[in-house]
């Protein structure tokens, strides 16, 4: 892709702002991109990136399932304007696996069968990369009162929360 | 050299790997061919009503709108309904429902389709709705026939029984929320061809329907599904409208489309699991044994037929869940409401017969005074002639004694009864509850003819094997199962067998993946695939080097002839070049099976899979609010394919049934809206409503004693129902709150505002029963 990129969508014809400049680190890499003031994270990457790792589970910031992580913070993507993030680095389930090397919370994931149908996982695997790095949950309660807006319909928590148990306490952050 | 296990390791997931990088493609991952336009519908604002007049000229001046759809403008039929023809994709005259779709459009964005179809004009003259199970009662609004089994002579039986007691109460319905939602992606191709993506459970049911809508031959129409984000029931009909409003837009613009149903479209628009209303008779003896019983169920269909006719059926199945009933009558009515159509949800009516007779069980025991356990233990069913179902099929591979047994054990049930009871005299506000139940689910289509399945295997010049079969992968490891089941046949790793999409084009006429029976049917057809696969290189073989068929073996990724032994890859080699056929399909029909609907006799069911839970509960008396301590699941697969992923569907099974009987509440207006039409309104478990205290076992000494592949059970459905303990120790929490006034009155889903109803309920009737005394 070229360093700057214009939305290629017709325009809304409602008369709004036109697309905005911003530039966002993302997955490591730098980009300049034009984004319309209404375009949230999660379509930016989605529809325009083809970062379609991220998922759209309810589009209303209640299901987790877009959850991506913005200068190491999780958010929702779905709820984040794109426009909101200049100069931020955003990290998306494609950009945790470094040189070919699962991160350690793929790694558990895969390990405890932490999903069925895996449409929450990126944003499962997302959040607790973000849970692990604030380093405020202790114990198994704490990880699911800390995860529970990553819902998952297959039920696949009791997994979920063991595979973050096992890099928490790899990690030395568990009790 | 040893054989190679495949079958029943705990393998991963198939595509683990994928899913935790995010490279696991659902159909809203696909690239967007060239020109693909997105679609949205109009949805309807009554719930019953003529429409008078729809101007969608705004509509399509709209900016990006490239067609506008009504149901007249569909070159083939406008309907979508599996059995009867009484469900249109676009509402043509008059609408059903509110949320229902009346036109549709295609745009150049997403966005922009949206905003188009909220430019409609469209007038109506309301009609008579009736929104609520309640209101179709009283209308006698039957959308089927009513329905009965029955066994002996259950009034003159009750009359004679010591103990009588009867009642009603009202289950609710459940939304799929289905973390994928509904989509589809359909592509016209040359002659007429449609090539569609869906998110369906039934792919060759979706293929059918665009056939009819489009007027074109099936042959015309492939469906493909690699895997669903989530299906539980919700997409084994509900997709077929999807793809069927996809495809006509693609067929009007002849450019692809996408259909994606936001999730507050997606919840008004799609059905549901059916609510009930359950009243029952029951006679029974000292020990709370039951004599006769009677059972109306009424469930409630919505506007159109849909599957509701097989899902009322098996409600009436379950009606007996573990119990033996001497005499027995079971009625239902299938009513027509104003709503969405109800649709499958794992358990398939299911669930709800078998809340039934739970709820009458606990209601004798506490009527009697007696633990709810020893009431269902002396219910259970056992030898002949105790072994009879009210269909009269017998039970003849009845495990739930030694199940029940282990798990009472285990679970410590009945000490932590008496701890619980001691603990409550000193907790004022806080109270708790036990229960320990049972389930029996069968195992089939009760539809006797889904019973078959189809397979294709491809054995490639390398030594790799692509498989194919007619089953969809919702999460639930399916295409690993399979995939173990081959690679243990052909004695090849699973690394060499390429799992790929549902297909009609590779696999016709296949069932829809639904019933539990995903793995029953198409592992054996993949297994009879492999065999017919394995049969010809054997016969190649022994006779190219001399030596008696049974002493070629395939072993561990080898093939062995006598002393020679060589790979597959070379086998597959030399096979192709003698001209061998090295693709091979495989089928399976459910032997046994048969049933007659209309004397309500016959053995519908192959098998049953059991389980049995053991719930503890906490309620707030002052809030209403509680939450499940602990949770012990102990079920039977049989002899497991995959532990892990079987766990994982006891685990899932269990939390989704808990969602639906304590906090998934759905809540029309009067107007007949659904109010409850987001995560926000919609509450299902999250990671903090687990049980604290969560066990899960797999009865270990399960054994399948049909026939079925490698002895295994179907597992899908059967544990959603283990979560009927929960909902029971709720019950019993409250009536623990406030002893010796009676058995509460507990609809489900226990709310915490139903259960603040019920614990008051029970006080004031202590009241009353003070105010009595006072008055003598
Ligand atoms: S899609 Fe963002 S929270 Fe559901
Ligand atoms: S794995 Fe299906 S929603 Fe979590």
């Amino acid at each position: 892709m070229q360093a700057t990129e214009t939305d290629p969508r017709p325009g809304n014809g409602t008369g709004e702002p036109g697309p905005i400049p911003v530039v966002l680190t993302i997955n490591g890499t730098e980009r300049r991109l034009e984004v319309e003031p209404w375009t949230t994270l999660l379509d930016l990457l989605r529809e325009r990136l083809d970062l379609t790792g991220s998922k759209k589970g309810c589009d209303h910031g209640q299901c987790g399932a877009c959850t991506v992580l913005v200068d190491d913070r999780r958010v929702n993507a779905c709820l984040t304007l794109a426009v909101m993030l200049d100069g931020a680095s955003v990290t998306t389930v494609e950009g945790l696996a470094q040189d070919g090397q699962l991160h350690p919370v793929q790694d558990a994931f895969v390990e405890h069968d932490a999903f069925q149908c895996g449409y929450c996982t990126p944003g499962q695997i997302c959040s607790a990369v973000g849970l692990l790095k604030e380093g405020r949950a202790r114990s198994d309660d704490e990880i699911r009162e800390l995860m529970s807006g990553n819902l998952c319909r297959c039920g696949a928590y009791v997994n979920i929360v063991a595979a973050v148990r096992q890099v928490m306490d790899g990690t030395g952050a568990g009790r | 050299m040893t054989r190679l296990q495949a079958v029943a390791a705990p393998l991963p997931h198939d595509s683990a790997e994928l899913h935790v990088t995010g490279r696991a493609r659902y159909v809203d991952d696909l690239p967007e061919p060239q020109g693909c336009l997105h679609a949205a519908v109009g949805q309807s604002a009554r719930a019953h009503a003529r429409i008078v007049r729809m101007d969608l000229s705004r509509v399509a001046a709209a900016p990006g709108v490239v067609a506008v759809l009504t149901g007249a403008d569909f070159p083939g039929l406008n309907q979508i309904g599996p059995v009867l023809l009484d469900e249109p994709a676009l509402a043509q005259h008059s609408v059903d429902y509110h949320g229902q779709a009346v036109f549709a459009v295609a745009a150049t964005s997403y966005e922009l389709a949206r905003r188009a179809v909220t430019l409609a004009e469209i007038d109506y003259e309301d009609l008579p709705a009736a929104i609520h199970l309640e209101d179709a009662l009283a209308e006698n609004l039957d959308l089927l026939l009513p329905y009965e089994m029955r066994r002996g002579d259950p009034d003159a039986a009750m009359a004679r029984s010591a103990h009588f007691l009867e009642g009603s109460f009202r289950l609710g319905g459940q939304d799929h929320f289905y973390l994928e939602g509904q989509i589809a992606l359909a592509a016209p191709g040359e002659d007429g061809g449609m090539d569609v993506h869906a998110s369906t459970q039934h792919p060759t049911e979706v293929q059918h329907v665009v056939a009819r809508c489009l007027g074109e031959i099936d042959a015309k129409v492939r469906v493909e599904c690699r895997r669903m984000g989530g299906g539980f029931g919700g997409k084994e009909t509900q997709a077929n409208q999807i793809a069927a409003i996809a495809a006509v837009l693609a067929r009007k613009t002849g450019r692809p489309v996408k259909f994606r149903l936001d999730r507050d479209v997606d919840m008004t628009l799609t059905g549901k699991r059916h609510d009930f209303r359950i009243d029952y008779r029951v006679g029974f003896d000292e020990d709370g044994r039951i004599e006769a019983i009677t059972f109306g169920q009424a469930a409630r269909g919505g506007c159109s037929a849909d599957l509701t006719g097989a899902i009322a059926d098996r409600a009436m199945f379950h009606a007996d869940n573990a119990y033996f009933f001497p005499h027995v009558r079971i009625r239902s009515r299938r009513l027509k409401t104003h709503t969405v159509s109800n649709t499958a949800f794992r358990g398939f009516g299911g669930p709800q017969g078998m809340l039934g007779i739970e709820e009458v069980i606990d209601e004798i025991a506490r009527h009697l005074g007696r633990d709810p356990l020893d009431v269902r233990r002396a219910n259970l069913y056992g030898p002949a002639p105790r072994n009879l179902t009210p269909y009269h099929m017998e039970v003849e591979d009845f495990v739930l004694p030694e199940i029940m047994d282990e798990l009472e054990q285990s679970s410590g049930y009945r000490e932590r009864r008496a701890a619980i009871e001691a603990w409550n005299r000193t907790s004022p506000v806080l109270k708790r509850g036990i229960a320990l139940t049972p389930v029996k689910f069968g195992i089939s289509f009760t539809t006797s003819h889904l019973n078959q399945a189809g397979a294709l295997i491809q054995l490639y010049t390398d030594g790799s094997v692509l498989l194919n079969h007619g089953g969809t992968e919702m999460g639930q490891g399916l295409y690993v199962k399979v995939q173990q089941i081959v690679a243990e046949e052909l004695q090849i790793p699973t690394g060499l067998i390429r799992i790929t999409a549902a297909d009609t084009s590779k696999v016709p006429n296949t069932s829809p993946t639904a019933a539990s029976s995903g793995t029953d049917m198409n592992g054996m057809a993949a297994l009879a695939a492999a065999r017919t696969l394995k049969e010809r290189l054997t016969t190649f073989a022994a006779e190219k080097y001399g030596v008696p068929a049974h002493k070629v073996v395939f072993q561990d990724g080898a093939i062995l002839l006598g002393e020679h032994r060589m790979s597959l890859r070379e086998l597959a080699k030399e096979a192709w070049m003698a001209r061998v056929q090295l693709s091979a399909t495989g089928y399976y029909a459910t032997p046994k099976i048969h049933y007659d609907r209309d004397q309500a006799h016959g053995r519908p069911f192959y098998y049953f899979a059991y389980g049995a839970a053991c719930c503890e509960a906490v309620i707030d008396t002052l809030t209403g609010e509680n939450r499940i301590l602990r949770a012990d699941l102990l079920h039977d697969v049989g002899r497991s394919l995959n532990p892990a992923i079987d766990r994982g569907q006891i685990e899932g099974g269990f939390v989704q049934g808990l969602g639906w009987l304590t906090t998934e509440e759905l809540w029309w207006t009067k107007e007949g809206a659904l109010a409850s039409h987001a995560p926000s309104t919609y509450k299902i478990p999250c990671a903090s409503d687990l049980p604290r205290d969560f066990r899960v076992a797999i009865w270990e000494r399960g054994r399948n004693q049909e026939r079925s592949v490698h002895r295994s059970k179907a597992v899908g459905e059967p544990p959603l129902m283990l979560a009927i303990a929960a909902f029971q120790a709720i019950k019993d929490a409250i009536a623990q709150a406030v002893p010796g006034r009676g058995s509460p009155r507990l609809d489900a889903p226990a709310t915490p505002e139903r259960v603040l109803f019920a614990v008051n309920e029970l006080r004031g009737r202590t009241a009353a029963l003070d105010l009595a005394r006072a008055a003598e």
